[in-house]
């Protein structure tokens, strides 16, 4: 529904309001986040590639037989060497970016490549000293936006989904206009649409938390502490395990944010979470409280 | 096979940044005063840990059914000094352990003293820093009736365990392992000076004849090898002064995350 359709309007320009979309609490927790998941993102591959490999259970050590499901190596190949990437009995030649890619224009034998670790070349210490500083500076920005979110009842307005917008119907709708590249606009555009909630609360209330506890998981003192959270995820190897698999799906949210981003009017996103105004066209009528009419 | 970048290479930064050009994060990182911003996020894990830890939590146990087929040899896996050639020549006999520093009686403990001691046995999961884990079972004396036959010196807070591996090989002796342990963690029931492993006696690769347990850290604090325990009131004069051989390059003291 856009206002040029919209009969009653036939006559008159759509105007454009700009709205407050974004609190204050939300932009400054959004770019903290943002600095913290890729300074995490980036000591974590670092501490990934001091044993690139992932086992599911209590125990797991590259000795024979625990078996590895995901393993990132290098393998001698002739004079030089390959980059092979195994995952279950499937395995991939990935050199040049996996197992195997260039450190000072040498092929090194490395899991992630160079350009993706913090520091660049192989430095465990220091890579869970940064890992651990973000993780603390992540936990308290979390802790202040889950504490915001429930005051001011940010969570509840703007990203609980309504039982009408999760019926299967709606759903598939918004799917097949999503896939269209047609996004929502004017009036409709003031709300969160239901996939941009699912993603937003299944990303901040189900896979950051899970870093988080998976992350104490590995933890040998924490586990003293909490014993019982070796049995939710199935043991240590399996927490390391998840720790990965929920980073990557992390990173691919992201990848699909930012996307969504560019392609549904990148300068008005970016001006809402900078400025937390939203630019929307609407049917001129008498601007609500809390507008700027341009 | 596949290639293995040896532990010291990974453990150690490698010094091939150091020739290479420098991007601006790594200039970053070697940036002291960053560095000390960033240790602030360690010293907070320990404080958490510790005011969570306030009881003497045990680390998990396990049962025989959970332990690893093979439990991986890391670090070093026979020591090249000449003090410890001897000591296999001899299958350990002459072996004695030295338990001394701030206390009020310096003891010299050989390992019939040490078995004959009350043992705990347990069955624990090592983890490594490097990320793997390892189930095994563990039995000695623990450290804390050790610590009694000695009795501490007032001002004494951190025992000092002082390995016969060079893990380093060096002249002048700063290679040698150590690590160090406070004695919230030595006085933990779990914290044992273990002479047996899987039940048999413990293997040259895993330490022989005596390591140190202290469960609830990660696997560089259970130090091998050992020859010497040293109660001290500061570990600042003791290699380069943080405490243990991998924090002395750049590992936290605290290992409990």
């Amino acid at each position: 529904m856009t206002s040029g359709t919209s009969g009653t309007a036939l006559n008159e320009k759509p105007k454009k309001v700009l709205f407050y979309r974004h609190s204050l609490a939300v932009r400054i927790t959004h770019w903290l986040n943002v600095l913290c998941l890729s300074f995490l993102l980036m000591s974590g591959l670092q501490i990934f590639n001091a044993h690139p490999h992932l086992y599911w259970g209590q125990y797991g050590a590259d000795a024979l037989p625990d078996p590895a499901f995901l393993s990132i190596e290098a393998y001698a190949d002739g004079d030089s060497m390959k980059g092979v990437t195994t995952i279950g009995p499937f395995q991939f030649t990935t050199t040049g970016v996996l197992g195997a890619s260039k450190m000072d224009g040498e092929l090194t034998p490395r899991a992630f490549p160079s350009w993706l670790t913090i520091p660049s070349y192989q430095d465990l210490a220091t890579g869970r000293r940064w890992h651990f500083f973000f993780a603390w500076f992540f936990v308290i920005n979390g802790f202040v936006y889950m504490l915001y979110g429930m005051v001011s009842r940010h969570f509840r307005r703007d990203l609980l989904p309504t039982r009408a917008e999760l019926t299967p119907k709606h759903l598939a709708h918004e799917i097949a206009e999503h896939a269209r590249l047609r996004f929502p606009k004017g009036e409709e555009a003031r709300r969160y649409n239901s996939l941009q909630k699912l993603a937003y609360v299944g990303v901040g209330f189900i896979l950051l938390p899970l870093m988080i506890l998976t992350g104490l998981t590995m933890s040998p003192g924490f586990n003293a502490i909490f014993p019982w959270l070796l049995d939710v995820f199935g043991g240590r190897q399996s927490a390391r395990t998840i720790h990965f698999i929920t980073a990557s799906l992390i990173v691919a949210f992201v990848v699909v944010h930012v996307i969504m981003v560019l392609i549904s009017g990148v300068w008005n996103n970016l001006r809402s979470m900078i400025t937390g105004y939203y630019a929307i066209k609407v049917d001129p009528a008498p601007a609500s409280k809390g507008e700027v009419s341009k | 096979m596949s290639i293995d970048l040896t532990r010291r290479r990974f453990l150690i930064g490698s010094g091939v940044a150091a020739t290479g050009i420098l991007t601006g994060c790594d200039a970053m990182v070697r940036s002291p005063s960053v560095n000390a911003v960033l240790e602030k996020g360690e010293w907070l894990s320990m404080k958490a840990q510790r005011l969570l830890l306030g009881g003497q939590q045990l680390a998990r146990e396990y049962t025989e059914a959970d332990m690893s087929p093979v439990f991986k040899a890391n670090g070093t896996q026979m020591p090249e000094t000449d003090v410890y050639k001897r000591l296999i020549d001899t299958n350990f006999a002459d072996w004695r352990l030295e338990v001394g520093g701030m206390v009020k009686t310096p003891k010299s403990f050989s390992m019939a003293d040490l078995k004959a001691m009350p043992s705990r046995t347990q069955i624990t999961r090592h983890d490594c820093v490097e990320g793997w884990s390892a189930i095994g079972k563990w039995t000695g004396v623990p450290l804390g009736l050790v610590l009694e036959q000695v009795g501490l010196a007032p001002g004494a807070r951190y025992a000092v365990f002082h390995c016969a591996d060079d893990y380093e090989q060096s002249l002048d002796g700063s290679g040698l392992y150590y690590e160090s342990i406070d004695l919230v963690d030595a006085w933990h029931p779990q914290t044992i000076l273990s002479y047996g492993m899987n039940g048999k006696d413990l293997e040259i690769a895993h330490g022989a004849p005596l390591r140190l347990r202290v469960e609830r850290q990660l696997g560089y604090k259970h130090a091998k090898y050992l020859m010497r325990i040293e109660l001290v009131d500061s570990f600042k004069n003791i290699g380069s002064g943080k405490g243990g051989f991998w924090e002395d390059r750049g590992y936290e003291w605290y290992a409990g995350i």
